[in-house]
């Protein structure tokens, strides 16, 4: 099975909306080890002039997980899980997430390369809020092994 | 804490330093936070299996944290506005003694209106992250 290389611009449906809640932002940065108590303590939010808590730089890979399933997922797309390294990943904001967000991501297959036996599958999820407004994009590489 | 000045910054200054203890359970909290439960980051008969030296960190949790000593520099997680890596090492966390990862940042370029923070992430003597840079929004 290789990689599909008509996966190329394919763009899915957008994922179910996801709901930023402000423990899910506390526990994810406890496990990234986070010590800024603005992505901590809402008391300590709300004086640095933020709705809530805010989340760590790396948290939207949480909502990406669920669109990268999408694209694993996809019936024709030939990616085999177990082959998958992550190669890069990058994070661009219009703005921070808050708790109390409601994030929609959309996921566009940016590009499809093959080196050798390998294929590099770029994703990117762009994130909108529920009044429509771009607040991240989530860029991935995923490099795909070959079969030996 | 107030935020650092972008005038009173220049390149090649180191703004914050720091070194992670990441033990098992540092990989289990973070499965269970992020939600990926690839078993590669916990059971070292799946890890063997696949060709891997031990179980490794997730790359997402590398990353995650490398950032941490910017946020605290920057004093509010909303000052990142872009974060980049390339995954370039795995780190393999020992079930006793697991992974220490050094984490160095260093001001890369500077804009009117942002610093570019450079990442130097290194576990036993080797760089993990290749282009680990963070785009800080600075008044």
């Amino acid at each position: 099975m290789s990689v599909n290389p008509e996966l190329q611009g394919r763009v899915f449906a957008p994922a179910p909306p996801y709901l930023v809640g402000r423990e899910k932002v506390r526990e994810f940065a406890r496990a990234v080890f986070a010590t800024s108590p603005i992505s901590l303590d809402p008391d300590a939010a709300r004086a640095a002039g933020h709705a809530d808590v805010v989340a760590p730089p790396t948290f939207p890979v949480v909502i990406q997980e669920h669109t990268l399933a999408q694209l694993l997922g996809e019936p024709d797309a030939g990616i085999d899980f177990s082959r998958v390294v992550h190669g890069d990943q990058r994070f661009t904001y219009s703005r921070p997430i808050v708790a109390g967000d409601e994030l929609t991501a959309t996921l566009t297959v940016t590009s499809v390369k093959t080196l050798g036996p390998h294929a590099m599958v770029t994703a990117s999820s762009e994130m909108l809020d529920a009044s429509g407004a771009h607040v991240v994009t989530a860029v991935s590489t995923l490099v795909v092994r070959g079969g030996e | 804490m107030s935020a650092p000045q972008l005038d009173s910054l220049t390149v090649g200054d180191v703004v914050a330093e720091r070194e992670f203890s990441l033990t098992r359970d540092s990989l289990v909290r973070y499965a269970g936070a992020s939600g990926d439960f690839n078993p590669i980051h916990y059971r070292d008969d799946v890890a063997a299996s696949v060709g891997l030296p031990g179980v490794l960190a997730h790359g997402m949790l590398t990353m995650g944290f490398a950032v941490q000593p910017v946020v605290d520099w920057v004093g509010d997680p909303a000052g990142i506005v872009d974060y980049q890596v390339k995954f370039t090492r795995p780190v393999v966390v020992d079930p006793e003694s697991g992974a220490a990862v050094t984490v160095t940042a260093k001001i890369g370029a500077l804009t009117e209106t942002t610093a570019r923070v450079d990442l130097t992430v290194t576990f036993d003597g080797a760089t993990v992250l290749g282009k680990a840079q963070a785009v800080v929004k600075l008044g």
